[in-house]
């Protein structure tokens, strides 16, 4: 296992200049031909947020202090997840006339997309620590522990990404079902309310939603100044482990036969 | 030493299966009893053997399975059926006019591709000029690649590609891009290379390039090989073939 890891690792190395050109590629393409450009990454989590703080403060009457914030880290969380694993899934037939041509890593195309994708969440996050600061939140060291939930969620969404890509490969029609799930996923990660007054059997089944998991430890780091739990931590990392070596296993089984369907 | 060997290799690719014809069809035909997946095989029970240094021509009409063998020797497909050696790093050109990015420069596209290729950052930094040079785009370095004309493209293509250096080079339908001039200047180029030392595989339509480089040819048609061995034996036959169809 550690052996083969450590191959991988070699094998990215070898193709660095490669996957620097494409992640290049992929940020790029991302605005191109787009007025505003890169602000974009900027300016769509920003209106976003407009729209939902005026319709959730105005029409729902949602008043709860840095209700703003909540809705933020909701919503920039679930932005990642979403942008990066729809990324992730067209990777492979994005490049299909590079794959059936050349002999490359096909995860490359996949990782390079999350990179961009990374890139945008991480302009973002500044964003987001700007809107920390004005709500009258101290930073504190505390911060630091964000990592931790990050580096679970971009590992999660590599998993997922790549068990989508392949999926999309044989079957296109997932692209209209990941629609839906993602939407519905949305409305069952408390992104805009909140689960306080739910039963407890009920909060605890929010765990089982990965996305929620990685919100809460957000919030909590955030507006309630905690750290969470172990179980927490655990649950982080055992979703992101499970996605991962579940999208590492159907790369393993059916790489060669994507071929056919491209 | 022995650079390439092939012991009874067969490609299938399935057809007719949920992917292509649909659910609703595959419904229906199961509930008909009608419903199996089929298999073409694209090559059929392939085998040869060459020496380091050799250049194979491969000859046969459309659809014989030439690409799809090309894709088996360079390790993007696997056989369905037999087994293959294969020593010495590849290089392998197939339809080079493809997979650029029609959004990118034609400078990004240049090193997108290099990389691609294996050339490290350095390398193409230093060559990026004498490719541009090469392909006759230096006016073009900073347009979009989508507004080059065909046979700038490929032309472009082949300069990023020409600079290869591996032991066995597989070339499919490489040498046919551009004008005459340009045609010339690549042949002479890849010449340069094979002569280098690469065992080579060069598909080819024009049976005449076949003759004058190849030093075994490879006859396939419908995905049979249906002949191995001298280049002038078997370009003859290929040739009579031809005429009498």
């Amino acid at each position: 296992m550690i052996k083969t890891i450590k191959e991988q690792f070699l094998k990215i190395k070898k193709h660095q200049f490669l996957f620097e050109e494409l992640v290049k590629r992929d940020f790029k393409k991302k605005y191109k031909r787009t007025a505003l450009g890169m602000l974009w990454s900027l300016v769509s989590p920003l209106m976003q947020l407009l729209v939902m703080s005026v319709v959730f403060t105005h029409f729902f009457g949602q008043n709860k202090p840095h209700y703003m914030i909540y809705l933020f880290a909701g919503n920039l969380t679930f932005s990642f997840f979403k942008d990066s694993t729809n990324g992730g899934m067209n990777s492979l037939m994005q490049n299909s006339s590079i794959i059936t041509k050349i002999n490359l890593p096909k995860y490359m195309f996949l990782l390079s997309k999350n990179v961009a994708s990374l890139i945008n969440f991480g302009l973002t996050l500044i964003i987001f620590f700007l809107f920390v600061a004005c709500d009258g939140i101290t930073f504190s060291f505390r911060f630091f522990a964000l990592i931790y939930p990050i580096i679970c969620l971009i590992v999660f969404n590599i998993g997922v990404g790549l068990i989508l890509s392949a999926l999309f490969v044989l079957f296109k029609d997932i692209q209209y079902l990941y629609d839906i799930f993602t939407m519905m996923l949305s409305y069952m990660s408390a992104i805009f309310y909140y689960t306080d007054t739910y039963s407890h059997r009920t909060q605890v089944l929010f765990h089982a939603n990965p996305i929620y998991v990685y919100i809460t430890y957000f919030r909590d780091v955030v507006i309630y100044g905690y750290i969470p739990g172990w179980k927490t931590h655990l649950l982080c990392f055992g979703y992101a482990c499970i996605a991962l070596l579940a999208g590492a296993l159907i790369y393993k089984k059916y790489n060669y036969k994507f071929m056919y369907y491209m | 030493m022995t650079k390439i060997e092939l012991n009874d290799i067969s490609v299938s690719y399935i057809t007719g299966d949920f992917s292509t014809i649909g659910l609703k069809d595959v419904v229906i035909q199961k509930i008909k009893g009608q419903y199996k997946p089929k298999e073409f095989v694209a090559v059929k029970h392939v085998s040869f053997k060459l020496e380091e240094g050799e250049l194979l021509g491969i000859v046969g009409s459309n659809g014989a399975g030439k690409s799809t063998l090309c894709k088996v020797i360079s390790g993007i497909m696997r056989p369905t059926t037999g087994t293959m050696a294969v020593r010495g790093n590849i290089a392998s050109l197939l339809e080079l006019g493809t997979g650029f990015d029609g959004d990118l420069t034609v400078k990004e596209n240049t090193f997108l591709r290099g990389a691609m290729l294996g050339y490290t950052r350095e390398f193409m930094n230093n060559t990026y000029k004498a490719i541009i040079e090469f392909a006759e785009l230096e006016e073009f370095e900073d347009r979009l690649f989508s507004h080059l004309s065909s046979g700038m493209k490929s032309r472009l293509a082949f300069s990023i590609a020409c600079l290869v250096n591996p032991e066995i080079l597989i070339l499919d339908e490489v040498l046919s891009v551009g004008d005459g001039a340009f045609r010339k200047k690549s042949e002479a180029k890849m010449l340069e290379i094979i002569k280098g030392g690469a065992t080579t595989l060069l598909v080819s339509h024009s049976l005449e390039q076949i003759r004058r480089m190849a030093t075994k040819v490879l006859w396939l048609d419908k995905g049979n090989q249906i002949a191995f061995g001298e280049t002038k034996e078997i370009c003859d036959r290929y040739a009579e073939f031809l005429n009498g169809k």
